[in-house]
């Protein structure tokens, strides 16, 4: 039931808030409960705002992976900024360079079934995923 | 979009009506402290019904913001956290919002109320209203 991806740039403070309400409306058009649905948005809102933050722009793009077992929304989240100095430290619960909490990945990683980060000069992707049974 | 601080007496009362840009979150934060000052509030209520995510920087303008008020004199009081915004919060890990909460803005009011006639000071600037 793969359908077509869904492609939000994000260039701007203002488009965080665009990038969450189009994953929000994606999960409840998947099927997934409120709770899942805010869950999702939030994840998406951290991640946004890191690329907003350390590297001025990138996308956020949604594909919905589900089948006849399962709900599943992948929301990958990629720019081309400096990358991430130590990934194994950017997960750790407290730890910001950019003035953070430093609750935003760990926290998001929390939030979420799948998540997964490369990171290097010139490419931070940020992939996660909500998986859900079907009821 | 500036969120309005409207003033009934002591207490000024923020309800946040949309989402907020961080921006927006910022501009709020440094109006609301003015404000403070400005009108020597006692108590500030706000209530955040309308934000349905509230991430980790949004929480800590919050709490930023609940603790210069706090630094300033006045107390401070949210009313209307999202229950799956609540779940989202804890479930990311961090005791984000460090203010006293109720559900909706009345029992903010009657719980400012009831902590201001605890406090024992007075009011200067009662009739200096300051828009």
């Amino acid at each position: 039931m793969s359908s077509d991806l869904i492609r939000v740039p994000i260039n701007g403070i203002s488009d965080i808030i665009c990038a969450r309400l189009t994953v929000r409306r994606e999960a409840a058009r998947i099927g997934f409960s409120t709770a899942d649905q805010t869950r999702v948005a939030t994840a998406v809102s951290e991640v946004a705002r890191n690329v907003i933050n350390y590297a001025t722009e990138g996308v956020c793009t949604l594909r919905d992976d589900s089948n006849s077992d399962e709900l599943h929304l992948q929301v990958t989240i990629e720019d081309h900024g400096p990358g991430i100095d130590n990934v194994v430290e950017a997960m750790r619960d407290g730890y910001s360079t950019g003035g953070g909490l430093g609750a935003g990945l760990p926290g998001t990683c929390r939030l979420v079934s799948l998540f997964n980060i490369e990171s290097r000069q010139g490419l931070t992707r940020v992939t996660f995923s909500l998986i859900r049974k079907r009821a | 979009m500036r969120v309005p601080i409207i003033r009934l007496g002591r207490i000024l009362l923020i309800s946040i009506q949309t989402d907020l840009t961080d921006n927006d979150a910022l501009c709020l934060q440094s109006d609301l402290i003015k404000k403070i000052s400005d009108t020597e509030a006692q108590g500030v209520a706000i209530d955040i019904t309308a934000l349905d995510v509230v991430d980790s920087y949004m929480a800590r303008i919050i709490n930023d913001t609940v603790c210069m008020a706090q630094l300033l004199g006045a107390d401070v009081v949210i009313s209307g956290v999202q229950p799956f915004v609540a779940l989202s919060m804890v479930e990311m890990g961090s005791d984000l919002i460090r203010a006293e909460c109720v559900f909706n803005l009345e029992q903010a009011m009657k719980r400012l109320e009831i902590r201001m006639s605890t406090r024992g000071d007075i009011c200067l600037k009662r009739d200096n209203y300051v828009q």
